[in-house]
């Protein structure tokens, strides 16, 4: 290319999980709701009223790409409130049938913490989802591919004492696509209500109508983070678990500028997101095949129900920190799951309840913006990369 | 059972599996290592190892108190 300059290759983001960049119309819309609406939604004034209408139109607009009811739309401080408070107060309106939350081994931390707390707090389980796969009457194991036994976790809905099931509709660390739908129907049954964690899916596939509460999160989709959504079927008893608030979902209210930006970013992704998705999903076919070629790697997740934008993949003999570091110094930035990567020393609970190679571990997750140059540089510096991390634990011929 | 152990502890992933790789080269089919560890992902990378190079999972057992840790056991293929 000739207007490349040689020396400064620019940097490629493959690491867009839960925090892609801003769509440009979410930066406009921003702009827009700062001049607008930066006053108090709950408040009587013009000003006040100017921003509740834009608060409203928001939770519109979130409503119709999610198949809920406007009203059935809350915004919340962030994803990870969205699931803890649809725990609790899922819960909580249920606690008469029970205290157990059923859940995957591969929820999000969020859940499976949120689970645990639920059922220390009521004195039936003892908290901490160490060995999650392990202990009976925890979370529903998962296939070598992700997806969750979905015969086992219906058996566990319809066991006595549930409040609460949890399934996400797919994983975002391995992109594998759950059967929220076989097991939405058999909790309905059960009368059991289902919270689908679609923070990983919204913007990029279609989202299910298999839910009763749904968490979907801005800062995945192209929308700022420091804002969540969540729907809660009207159909769904709630009670508050917190302290007294007007807005429960988010005590003190949310920030009127985050929420027009997530909605108007939610609306910009879903008009190509079939065109976006195709053109991903061929994306990631091409590293999954790559990558396939180098020695001596798993290839994890679904080959085909999977997320359109996520690869993963494991190597062995590889220390998966040096590995995002020497690509990071290539100048691509990815994410992994491997234990010397994370502040805790653990390796990712997902790949430990899929049983793959947890250590080398590399994800990816395409942005709307990345092209097929860059992941053809991905894949053309990734092979030289594993090799030297390798030889520098001097691992030839093992 | 041969008895051949490999001790791991200490160390962090990859290296438990490369140094139970490394003592595995040369040997017999049939032949059973036990590798200790006291890194949480060597219970879960060993297994895939074995899975990865055909060879058998054989047992983890967990210790606790003042030996921390996992011993991990295969049999080679």
């Amino acid at each position: 290319m000739s207007h490349a300059t040689p020396g400064t290759p620019s940097r490629v983001h493959l690491d867009n999980g839960g925090r892609a960049p801003w769509h440009p119309l979410a930066r406009q819309a921003f702009e827009q709701a700062l001049g607008d609406g930066w006053a108090d939604p709950r408040r009587l004034h013009a000003e006040g009223r100017r921003a509740a209408r834009l608060l409203d139109g928001a939770r519109e607009a979130v409503a119709a790409v999610l198949g809920a009811r406007t009203q059935e739309v809350h915004f919340t401080p962030g994803h990870t409130a969205s699931l803890q408070t649809a725990v609790a107060s899922a819960a909580a309106g249920r606690r008469r049938a029970g205290s157990t939350v059923v859940t995957s081994a591969v929820e999000r931390a969020a859940v499976l913490q949120a689970a645990a707390y639920t059922a220390a707090a009521a004195g039936a389980h003892p908290a901490g989802v160490t060995e999650p796969a392990a202990r009976p009457g925890g979370p529903v194991p998962v296939d070598r591919l992700g997806r969750v036994d979905a015969d086992a976790m219906i058996a566990a809905i319809r066991a006595p004492g549930v409040a609460l099931a949890a399934l996400q509709h797919a994983n975002g660390e391995v992109g594998t696509v759950q059967p929220v739908e076989v097991v939405h129907d058999a909790a309905r049954a059960a009368g059991v209500p289902l919270l689908v964690d679609a923070g990983a899916s919204v913007g990029h596939v279609a989202v299910p109508g298999a839910w009763d509460l749904l968490a979907a999160d801005p800062a995945d989709w192209g929308g700022p983070a420091g804002v969540g959504v969540l729907a809660v079927r009207q159909r769904v008893r709630t009670a508050s678990a917190g302290p007294e608030d007007e807005d429960p979902w988010a005590p003190g209210g949310v920030s009127v500028p985050l929420a027009f930006a997530a909605a108007v970013a939610l609306q910009a992704v879903e008009a190509d997101r079939v065109e976006q998705a195709a053109r991903r999903r061929a994306l990631v076919d091409r590293v999954r095949a790559q990558v396939s070629h180098i020695p001596d790697v798993e290839v994890v997740g679904d080959p085909e129900g999977r997320l359109p934008h996520v690869a993963t993949f494991s190597f062995l003999y590889v220390d998966g920190e040096a590995l995002v570091t020497e690509l990071d110094r290539h100048g691509f930035a990815v994410g992994s799951g491997s234990a010397c990567t994370s502040s805790t020393l653990e390796p990712s609970h997902v790949l430990a309840a899929m049983g793959v190679l947890t250590h080398g571990n590399v994800r990816i997750a395409l942005d709307r913006a990345t092209t097929a140059d860059e992941i053809d540089r991905f894949c053309a510096v990734l092979p030289g990369a594993v090799a030297r991390v390798r030889e520098m634990l001097g691992v030839g011929g093992l | 059972m041969s008895g051949t152990l490999v001790d791991a502890r200490g160390l962090h992933c990859p290296l438990p599996v490369i140094r139970l790789a490394a003592a595995a080269k040369g040997l017999p089919a049939g032949t059973e290592l036990t590798v200790l560890s006291t890194d949480p992902a060597a219970k879960l990378d060993v297994p895939a190892w074995c899975r990865m190079r055909g060879h058998e999972h054989v047992s983890t057992v967990e210790h606790t108190g003042d030996r921390d840790g996992w011993a991990v056991t295969v049999r080679l293929a």
